[in-house]
């Protein structure tokens, strides 16, 4: 009971993380009907970013942790959102209206390209950040096995949902919400109107990279290790996550990520740590065999 | 009198709580031409879809007995099998053709299943053994003659995608036509037809008719095309049949022209 | 009219967004500390950067009339030029005939030709599988892996020569396409994508763990080499067994079995080649174009999307397959690292980028997405940069392909060509 309680919290923890890169990959999904393929290298960028924030911070002298936390959080948001414009304008709108593959194309070739330059630029090697946020809460002790419950979890999960809300809010009620909604429906239909279609296909990347980059923080964090090639496999597991929930469905992104996070936690917790990459695959095979529109989403019918 | 070549009975199609067709029935002969028509959103594609297997019906029996006797039930039958084993071809309301293929491929893809199995399931085909040459052979002409019948045999080589839009509709009937039905149904062959290209549709429908010896079943709203050569009309409204019966007495029904023509007088003018 | 100081402005905008790009992630080191990751400064890669993309983008800005010219009169050409080249691709197969004769041809050259002809093999296999059919597969390696595997693993256990691994390689991987096809076929284009790439890990994380049956990570070493028909290509054959050089009265040279190898992937190549030229023509491969362009049109003709696309799929594996084996063959050694993402993306990138269904096309990106990263190994770490490079420029300058001609796969006979 009281390993299964502390799976559930890893899992929980693991499972906000997937969710927020998920978040990206169902939104330029739903939008522009892509498969994002660069964006776990954006959120690689945001984890090397957020610790290239820290050790600057540190060296500035800033120690009062929840101050560091705040610059940390907005500096690699506001970076890697530029990363994120910065890939979509350069590889994903000169294609914008030609055959479908070819996005898809460029968006690996700029995952390779974006994994590669970070390998020459900050080399191979794992780089390591001391624990930032120690401490934690020991929840029950049984059969000699504490189940703990870390400030950084809190601060994890608490996090996200702050961000979830906030989300969901601007994607309700802001213009920009609306006019993305819009793209999502009928993209000439909504330029038709005055929606200014390249302007909100920017800033769903923007937004959809600020996220993968708060996501690279919170790995940096909760793991202290990163290195380039993290971005390839949390990438396929977000999106295995955004299109378990439903790929275009906001909730379903987070619901999805919170799945393949306890899959993944019980699955290492109770079986072998070697196979819960292939987990996750094979429940993504099954979802979509068994329900192609995902947990959350749609059914599309065949129009003839 | 023998069976008739389609017969739907009681026939309801429903997606969710909206019932988009409701206890049809009706009846269509070889050799004639039946005409579904009815107001936007009456239903006809949704029977064609039904007929051809895209929907499974929520209920209702949709029996076709071929020439020679055999007997399918479609609404039993996956969407491939209704054209290949059943013989009932369709075309689409928005024209589908394989766009960037060229015209004599798109009837040749069309007769896929023959040629298929002369090659033997392409091992034949593959060696170039002399019966797949022959079956290719044969449906060459096969091809050319549909080609020479709506005169588009000098543009055989070229893209579907490049006729111009009269040209795709008479390709994508003829398409339909190498596959051998028995039935021939067409949704809305003559939309964006103009009247030279609608008449001379006419015609065609009307030699198919008479030399395959099969049954045509129409979507149209073109009256000349729905008045000038059908044998049979169904007017559905909502889902249902209002009426039925040969063009003249369907024209005079009150409930149709209350329900179709009615709020035009003119339009049934225009049609005569 | 002067647009000088709009170019400006323009320059000035796009070198601030690359400051933006590259402080964080140029302008400081990560090196090993004493206690964890130290931090260094390199501010000075930051100002290049930004210099660099602002001289870049003004410079741009300036030639652009004269460049647009240039491209307007560019485009037409480019594209009779690739009209013209249908000849090109004998003239290429006697090229690749004749090289291992040519004078300069040493075995550096034949290796890294050998390596380019084992891409177009898997290029062509393919383009059976997204040109034709249009099914888009990310998990392509993972049928190559199956192949290798099965070779080594069947020559290992039960001494069966190369000629009989070989189709059963082939074989093997076929029933892998099914098998993953059957359930998954149904799925929807990008779908499709995204569970095929999720296979290929299944299977790398396999032979990554199963260490019993694959060696895991260590991999499988000293697979048999292939043989000229039973003559091995050894210095010193084992008691009874001519060698290739003895059968032949030549001197031993090890150039023997890089030529042997040469040829036997130019042979499998151009069987594929030859296959799909073929198959093109034939009704199945008439079934996968149309399904390309129109599944439920297909399926009104009477055409069953699902066997049609299966057989594809199940195509396209047998070649992995093959090719698969004559990897294994010619290592020598295979292990789980030759098998990732990485390689389905480069395989995909070549078929894609030569052009929708176009066998010149896989050809020549072959060449210039392995062979030219070849010749620069020394510059090996940003080989693979260059790579990404080059897939997203090619892409975003011809997104149809290098070449895109389709030819009809049969003309009415009477009609001018």
């Amino acid at each position: 009971m009281a390993y299964f309680l502390q799976q559930l919290i890893n899992g929980v923890t693991l499972g906000a993380i997937y969710g927020l890169i998920a978040i990206g990959y169902t939104m330029v999904y739903g939008i522009i009907g892509m498969i994002n393929f660069a964006h776990g290298e954006i959120y690689m960028i945001g984890a090397f970013i957020s610790l290239i924030a820290f050790l600057v911070l540190g060296a500035m002298g800033v120690t009062y942790v929840p101050l560091a936390l705040l610059l940390v959080l907005i500096l690699a948001m506001g970076f890697t959102a530029l990363w994120g414009w910065a890939v979509e304008r350069l590889a994903y709108r000169p294609l914008r209206g030609s055959f479908r593959l070819a996005p898809l194309i460029t968006a690996i070739g700029m995952s390779i390209l974006l994994g590669n330059l970070v390998q020459i630029l900050q080399g191979a090697r794992v780089k390591t950040l001391p624990p930032t946020v120690p401490g934690g809460l020991i929840l029950m002790e049984a059969e000699g096995f504490a189940v703990r419950l870390s400030f950084l979890q809190i601060f994890i999960v608490a996090l996200t949902i702050a961000l979830m809300i906030g989300f969901t809010w601007l994607i309700k009620n802001t213009s920009l919400g609306r006019a993305q909604r819009a793209c999502e429906q009928d993209m000439t239909m909504a330029a038709l109107i005055g929606v200014n279609v390249d302007r909100t296909i920017s800033a769903t990347f923007v937004i959809g990279a600020a996220l993968a980059a708060v996501a690279g923080l919170m790995v940096t964090l909760y793991y202290g290790v990163i290195d380039f090639y993290i971005g390839f496999l949390a990438g396929i597991k977000a999106f295995t996550a955004a299109v378990l929930g439903g790929i275009g469905s906001l909730p379903g992104a987070m619901l999805g990520g919170l799945l393949i996070g306890l899959i993944e936690a019980f699955w290492s917790g109770y079986f072998t740590t070697e196979y819960k990459d292939v987990a996750a695959f094979s429940i993504l095979v099954l979802v979509l065999i068994f329900r192609p529109t995902g947990l959350l989403g749609r059914p599309e019918v065949e129009k003839v | 009198m023998s069976a008739p070549l389609l017969a739907v009975d009681h026939l309801t199609m429903r997606f969710g709580g909206l019932i988009a067709i409701g206890d049809l029935s009706f009846e269509a002969q070889p050799r004639e031409i039946t005409a579904i028509i009815g107001p936007n959103g009456a239903g006809k594609t949704t029977v064609f879809n039904c007929l051809t297997g895209f929907y499974r019906p929520s209920s209702g029996m949709l029996s076709l007995t071929h020439k020679n006797g055999q007997r399918f039930l479609l609404e039993r039958l996956d969407g491939h099998l209704i054209t290949r084993t059943a013989r009932v071809a369709r075309t689409f309301q928005n024209i589908r053709l394989f766009s960037n293929m060229t015209v004599l491929e798109n009837l040749m893809v069309a007769q896929h299943a023959a040629l298929m199995k002369a090659s033997l399931f392409t091992l034949g085909g593959l060696f170039g053994l002399p019966g797949y040459r022959k079956a290719e052979r044969n449906a060459l002409e096969l091809a050319r003659h549909w080609l020479d019948k709506v005169g588009l045999t000098a543009k055989a080589d070229e893209a579907a995608n490049a006729l111009p839009y009269g040209d795709q509709r008479r390709l994508e009937i003829v398409r339909a036509m190498c596959t051998g039905p028995e039935l021939l149904c067409l949704d809305e062959p003559a939309a964006g037809l103009n009247p030279k290209e609608s008449a001379d549709l006419n015609q065609l429908l009307l030699s198919i008719k008479r030399e395959e010896e099969i049954g045509i079943l129409l979507i149209e709203h073109d009256m000349s095309v729905v008045m000038g050569i059908s044998d049979h009309v169904v007017v559905l409204d909502y889902g249902r049949k209002i009426a039925e019966g040969p063009p003249s007495h369907v024209r005079a029904d009150k409930a149709v022209i209350r329900a179709y023509l009615g709020e035009a007088e003119d339009a049934e003018e225009d049609a005569c | 009219m002067n647009r000088l100081p709009f170019l400006l402005k323009d320059a000035g905008l796009a070198a601030l967004i690359a400051f933006g790009l590259a402080l964080p992630l140029a302008g400081f080191r990560l090196p090993d500390g004493a206690s964890g990751t130290d931090l260094g400064f390199r501010l000075d890669w930051v100002a290049a950067a930004t210099a660099i993309v602002f001289a870049g983008r003004l410079v741009m800005g300036l030639s652009r009339p004269f460049f647009m010219a240039a491209s307007e009169g560019m485009a037409p050409k480019f594209a009779a030029v690739t009209r013209r080249l249908g000849w090109s691709g004998y003239l290429l197969a006697g090229v690749a005939l004749v090289l291992p004769m040519l004078p300069f041809a040493d075995r550096n050259l034949i290796d890294k030709a050998t390596l380019i002809l084992i891409y177009v093999m898997l290029g062509w296999g393919l383009n059976i599988v997204v040109g034709l059919a249009g099914l888009l597969d990310l998990g392509y390696v993972a049928f190559y892996a199956v192949g290798a595997y099965s070779y080594a693993l069947l020559s290992l256990n039960f001494g069966l020569s190369f000629w009989i691994c070989l189709p059963l390689a082939g074989l093997f991987a076929a029933l892998f396409g099914i098998l993953l096809g059957f359930p998954v076929l149904r799925l929807r284009g990008d779908y499709l994508a995204i569970v095929t790439l999720g296979f290929g890990e299944i299977i790398r994380v396999i032979l990554l763990n199963w260490q019993n049956f694959t060696g895991g990570p260590n991999g499988i070493s000293s697979i048999q080499r292939p043989s000229f028909f039973g003559l091995p290509f050894t210095a010193e054959p084992a008691e009874g067994i001519t060698a290739f050089h003895d059968f032949f009265s030549l001197d031993y040279s090890s150039f023997h079995r890089v030529v042997f190898l040469y040829y036997l992937i130019l042979l499998l190549a151009l069987a594929t080649n030859l296959f799909t030229i073929r198959i093109r023509k034939l009704p199945l491969g008439r079934a996968w174009e149309a399904l390309r362009e129109d599944e439920i049109a297909c399926k009104a003709l009477g055409i069953n999307p699902t066997m049609v696309k299966l057989s594809a799929f199940a195509l396209g594996a047998m070649f992995a397959g093959f090719a698969g084996s004559f990897f294994a063959t010619r290592q020598g050694f295979i292990s789980p690292d030759s098998f990732t993402f990485i390689e389905s993306a480069l395989i995909l990138a070549i078929a894609v980028l030569g052009g929708k269904g176009s066998q010149m096309g896989v050809a020549f990106a072959a060449i210039l997405l392995i062979g030219i990263p070849e010749w620069f190994r020394e510059l090996a770490q940003y080989r693979m940069l260059a790579f990404g490079c080059a897939m997203v420029m090619i892409m975003v300058w011809r997104p149809e392909g290098l070449m895109s001609k389709r030819d009809p796969t049969v003309r009415l006979k009477g009609n001018k060509p």
